[in-house]
């Protein structure tokens, strides 16, 4: 859910601010150059063209009155001058907006490869911590106010800024009583809007937090909403709900009446600023008429106004600013994060044999060798599927182990089943083996090399896993099947899925193989979505297999077929399997009973069967196999 | 608000007064008392102003709220299919974020609808009445530039809907990287879903960089206007003002007028762009609350369930039109059985269940519960005696005890132990710190899967129902665990009709009545000791589930 995060101010807007906008302009000189040359114009052009009324109506309006002989070619003269220097001011802010909208967007863009490489090279510990929501929220939300911030906010605070200046200039040279009266002013304007900003800010954070609570109440019933209809809840459900939203109109009712109340303020202090210059003007122009006209009035009466117009044009920018800033930092705080450990100098290589020797190759060979490098050359250890843990304690925080001793071996071909009760550990050791969480103590070696000196990816390609919760991705059956192979024909795919036993399935949907599935398969059932998984694993054929109770929700007379696809697959593969399936654990060469993070009983079947231990209890209890 | 706009009006006439008037003459009293009617009118101005200001926002707060409201309610009316329909997370983003974008083009235009065409509408007015013949460079102008802005708009409106389209593609890439970064992870597929990523990035960057040129635009295209009117005017007022039919200070409130024209029909170009980019949002939630929900509830219907007993008649069922799930099903369940359900993936057996509680309405034939058509039941009541343990099961955040609960809000202390303990949740429920009163997170995601399995049997249980359905309700619970609850099932409930769908022939093998469901249509029905002599099917299933049996 897109939460937007109201009062949330940045923490160090300096920082984050000279962060971004190098991030933002740097290499993009040329254009700033141009830009606050744009900006110094279209300044100095409005400036001008406030003073322009008062010179206008003192050298041309008033000696035309009730002139018999009028001489327009002075008006005139002084219009296309006016003209001019508009122009300039149009074409120049123009230009500033047509530039920024590019910068902007390139920035946007930049800004969310960067934030998206960043994220697919993160250790899965961050995606523990960080909810889902908060995180789609930065490549949302933040990066939009950010793009605000850069296409409109900034220019127009530098405008305004700029265009600050230049106004207070003019004014003082056109009178400095008056100016004392703007200022003055200025100071009760603020007071008044900051009283009100104040008020209303915090019920803008009240606001959101309601906000917050409604939504996320909405959320959580609609994904509950067949529980609610299954227990006829409907009511209490909706009652619930009123009292949630009706705290949220109070606080919403009440933060926007005071925001727009801030208008109606500004403006009328404006006009009684107004009545005031005017007054002063006026007695000013009654007392020495030769040194203060009509037209100098005027002037300054426009430039009064473009000053108070900058002025809340700065204090609302600021504040947009500042929030921008906050999402920056968010942002930030993301592309800060440290990336998954990735300093491993082994490779994954194809090779041939050729005379006896392996060879490194670029094609497709079916066999592949570890490149280890030694000295200055290297040596290829054929990729087997060894897999050895040797006295590995692992915790998910470091003070908290969660495994403990763990020492095991598979050799070449294996097949290790884990069994043991919910949150034993069954899942947390498949996860150590290709380095989704990295062990704290021991070693776990493939083919005998640490797998801590293999570079990721190809430690990672040198497995596959079928995980507990199966994720698909938008596209077609096709496409998921080969997620496991990127490079392979429609052939392997079809021969995947045959295996898997989902090729039935498939060519019972509307498109076969070609039928998009969305919403991580939404209309697909467990089972299905299950046995895509297990032929995306068939297609990667790796050497070692880890499987996550992939098999639980799948019915018997399925589960069956799979098994005997996996049997084809299991050849000369080392697997590690979690499942409850008797069936399953029985063909293991090996079966550990995990019980809060320790291996307390190992051995095959009939082994554990003969201990009557703990594994007997769980498999063997009368009911079960009697 | 009118009130205010008219005010906001007036003041540059007042203004104009005091220059012409006053200042011209250097008639101080005159000033003084203009001044004096110039504070007055702002006043009012400022008072109606923060009052509109307040009726706006109530006016905008109550109408979202009424929005999320109605909405909510509409929704607690859908039935299971309608909620097939149009799916859990469209339904949750048209409730948040939906209903957020229109009640914020609903609070910004409530002042600016009325605002900017009243001040147009006044400000020419009062233009003419200062000027004369000059606003007619008004009259010129103004249709001229509405015509530019909407030509802008509707290149832009292109532009940035398929923006918003790509953004629905960008947010699935990011949303599905961060589900699936395991699968990412494990099939080294970073650089593929980066490219994914790119190729959307890019589509919306290119979309809102074409957009917002065409907006920026448009500011240019304003400023030129206002000061192409501004030196018109400058030039036809030096003239008016010669032959004496202008006086100095109406001409600078001229200039007042004109920028309130120009800034009211920006206005009302900003207020067009945001209606065509909230019109979407605005389309989707009107389709929820036109929807009519498809179930009828039969309020006046019976509301006592006289037993357990459950009859198929005939029973055909698609979820969608032309797609049968359940061909011609007919099936007698006696009350106080114990039913299992078993079949294949897809074979229909959660549909077959589902059609008990009414979750759906048959296509064909009938379901009759207690004797009674399901249809002829109070849906509330048939509901409260028929309780089901879907398969994708929600707990809900607050206590193990408030979810509990929802079976039975008056449950006692004891009661509640009870259904625990059948369930077998009364260990890991003891084993928590705060026992009944622990913390439940939402979707119960501090629980594991068995554990919230077994509190929702706990949940249905408590519901004291004439019917128990368990569809598949512990394929996530150990063996052993699975085998408790079965035996707590059969022990301690045995007046409740219990409908059990398993994968596992060890969980239903005793129950006294065994369906074999295969491609929407009952196989067999018989004991355990009855179908493994008679069906091969069931046999072969059987040996390979206990293969290797001692």
């Amino acid at each position: 859910m897109g939460k937007m995060k109201f009062g949330e101010k940045a923490k160090n807007p300096k920082k984050t601010f000279l962060r971004l906008m190098k991030d933002v302009f740097e290499g993009r000189y040329f254009l700033i150059v141009l830009i606050v040359l744009g900006i110094v114009l279209s300044a100095w052009a409005t400036t001008y063209s406030a003073s322009f009324i008062g010179d206008f109506i003192d050298d041309v309006v008033i000696p035309l009155k009730g002139n018999p002989n009028p001489d327009f070619s002075i008006a005139l003269r002084y219009l296309l001058k006016f003209a001019f220097v508009v122009s300039i001011s149009i074409l120049s802010s123009f230009l500033v907006s047509w530039i920024m909208v590019g910068i902007a967007q390139n920035a946007i863009y930049d800004m969310r490869i960067k934030m998206f490489d960043k994220l697919e090279s993160l250790p899965l510990s961050y995606f523990d911590r960080n909810r889902r929501g908060s995180i789609m929220s930065r490549f949302a939300n933040d990066t939009d106010t950010l793009n605000q911030l850069v296409a409109n906010g900034l220019v127009q605070l530098l405008t305004a800024a700029m265009t600050l200046l230049m106004v207070l200039v003019s004014m003082a040279m056109n009178s400095w009583i008056l100016l004392l009266v703007v200022i003055a002013f200025i100071f009760i304007t603020l007071f008044a809007t900051g009283l009100l900003g104040k008020k209303s800010g915090a019920y803008f954070k009240a606001q959101q937090k309601d906000l917050g609570v409604v939504n996320g109440y909405i959320e959580e019933m609609m994904n509950g909403q067949r529980v609610i209809k299954v227990f006829t809840h409907e009511e209490k459900s909706i009652s619930e709900f009123e009292s949630l939203n009706k705290k949220l109109e109070t606080s919403m009712a009440e933060a926007n009446a005071w925001a727009g109340a801030m208008g109606p303020v500004n403006n009328n202090l404006g006009h009684l600023q107004y009545v005031v210059l005017v007054l002063v003007g006026a007695l000013a122009i009654i007392s020495r008429p030769n040194f203060y006209t009509i037209g100098a009035l005027a002037a300054f009466l426009q430039l009064s106004r473009s000053f108070s117009n900058n002025i809340s044009q700065i204090s609302q920018q600021s504040n947009n600013v500042l929030l921008a800033l906050a999402g920056a930092e968010r942002i930030y705080a993301l592309l800060d994060e440290k990336e998954e450990k990735d300093d491993g100098d082994v490779t994954l290589v194809r090779v041939r044999e050729k005379e006896g020797k392996l060879e490194e190759v670029k094609e497709r060979t079916g066999r592949w060798a570890w490149k280890v490098p030694e000295g200055n050359g290297f040596t290829l250890v054929p990729l087997k599927g060894g897999v050895v843990m040797d006295h590995v304690d692992f915790g998910y925080n470091e003070d908290k182990t969660v495994l403990h001793d763990i020492s095991l071996y598979a050799k070449p071909g294996q097949k290790i089943a884990f069994v043991g009760s919910t949150g034993a550990g069954k899942t947390t050791i498949t996860n150590l083996l290709n380095r989704f969480y990295n062990i704290q103590k021991g070693t776990i070696t493939i083919d005998g090399i640490d797998i801590g000196r293999m570079k990721l990816n190809d430690l990672r390609r040198s497995m596959a896993m079928v995980l507990q919760d199966t994720s698909l991705f938008t596209g077609t059956i096709r496409d998921n099947i080969r997620y496991g192979r990127p490079d392979a024909t429609d052939e392997d795919v079809e021969k995947a899925a045959k295996l898997a036993n989902a090729h039935e399935f498939i060519l019972m949907m509307k498109d076969g193989y070609d039928t998009v599935i969305t919403n991580n398969g939404e209309n697909l059932s467990q089972g299905q979505r299950q046995l895509l998984s297990i032929a995306r694993a068939a297609i990667a054929d790796p050497p070692i297999m880890v499987l996550d109770e992939a098999t639980s929700s799948i019915d018997t007379h399925t589960e069956a077929l799979v098994q005997s696809g996996m049997d084809k697959l299991m050849e000369n593969r080392t697997v590690f399997v979690i499942a409850h399936r008797l069936s399953t654990v029985r063909n293991s060469n090996a079966i550990m009973v995990l019980e809060n993070g320790r291996i307390i009983e190992r051995g095959d079947h009939d082994d554990l069967i003969a201990l009557k231990g703990t594994y007997y209890n769980l498999y063997t209890g009368k009911s079960e196999l009697s | 608000m009118i009130l205010e706009v008219l005010m906001e009006v007036l003041i540059p006439a007042i203004m104009a007064q005091i220059i012409d008037k006053g200042v011209a003459e250097m008639d101080m009293a005159y000033i003084l008392t203009m001044s004096f009617f110039l504070v007055l009118s702002a006043l009012c101005s400022l008072l109606f102003g923060v009052l509109g200001s307040k009726f706006g926002s109530e006016a905008g707060a109550g109408f979202a709220t009424n929005l999320r409201h109605d909405l909510y309610v509409k929704v607690q009316e859908f039935s299971f299919s309608d909620i097939d329909r149009f799916s859990t997370s469209s339904l949750i983003t048209r409730l948040t974020t939906d209903v957020q974008r229109v009640q914020q083009l609903f609070m910004m235009s409530i002042r600016m609808f009325v605002r900017s065409p009243m001040m147009l509408i006044f400000a020419s007015v009062m233009a003419y009445r200062a000027g004369g013949i000059l606003s007619a460079i008004f009259a010129v102008i103004i249709p001229i530039l509405a015509i530019a802005v909407l030509i802008l708009v509707k290149i832009t409106h292109g532009y940035f809907s398929a923006a918003f389209k790509g953004y629905d593609r960008f947010n699935q890439v990011v949303g599905e990287n961060l589900s699936g970064i395991r699968t990412v992870k494990a099939f080294v597929r970073e650089g593929e879903e980066k490219e994914k990523f790119r190729e959307s990035s890019d589509y919306i960057r290119y979309n809102f960089t074409k957009a917002q040129k065409m907006m920026a635009i448009m500011s240019p295209m304003m400023m030129f206007v206002s000061y192409g009117c501004m030196i018109a005017i400058c030039y036809f007022g030096a003239r008016l003002v010669n032959v004496g039919s202008l006086d100095t200070g109406a001409l600078m409130s001229i200039f007042t007028y004109s920028g309130q024209i120009l800034s009211s029909l920006m206005m009302t170009g900003m207020i067009v762009v945001m209606y065509t980019m909230t019109k979407p949002s605005m389309e989707r939630i009107s389709e929820v609350l036109s929807f009519s929900p498809t179930m009828d509830e039969n309020e006046d219907g019976e509301k006592t369930v006289k037993d357990g007993s459950v009859v198929f008649n005939h029973v055909s069922f698609g979820y969608k039109k032309g797609s049968t799930c359940l061909k011609d099903i007919n099936l007698e369940i006696k009350s106080g059985e114990m039913v299992g359900v078993i079949g294949t993936t897809g074979s229909g057996k959660s549909t077959l269940v589902s059609l008990i509680a009414r979750l759906y309405d048959t296509t064909e034939g009938s379901v009759m519960v207690g004797g009674k058509d399901v249809r002829d039941y109070n849906l509330t009541a048939l509901r409260n005696s028929v309780s089901v343990v879907l398969q994708k099961n929600t707990l809900f955040s607050g206590t193990v005890e408030e979810n509990l609960r929802w079976g039975n809000e008056n449950a006692t202390e004891e009661e509640m132990t009870k259904a625990a303990d059948i369930a077998s949740a009364l260990p890991f429920i003891r084993e928590k710190e705060d026992g009944f009163k622990s913390r439940v997170e939402q979707g119960g995601a501090n629980f594991s899967g068995g554990q919230r399995q077994r509190l929702c049997i706990a949940r249905a249980l408590l519901k004291s129902p004439k019917i128990l359905i368990m569809d598949d309700s512990t394929s996530a619970v150990d063996t052993a665990t699975d085998r408790k609850i079965r035996e707590a099932l059969r022990r301690d409930v045995n007046s409740m009709t219990r409908i059990i769908i398993s994968q596992r022939i060890s969980s239903i093998e005793d129950a006294d009545k065994i369906v074999i469901m295969n491609a929407g249509t009952i196989e067999d029905v018989g004991t355990h000791e009855e179908l493994l002599a008679r069906n091969v099917g069931y046999r072969t299933l059987f040996e390979t589930q206990t293969r290797g049996k001692d």
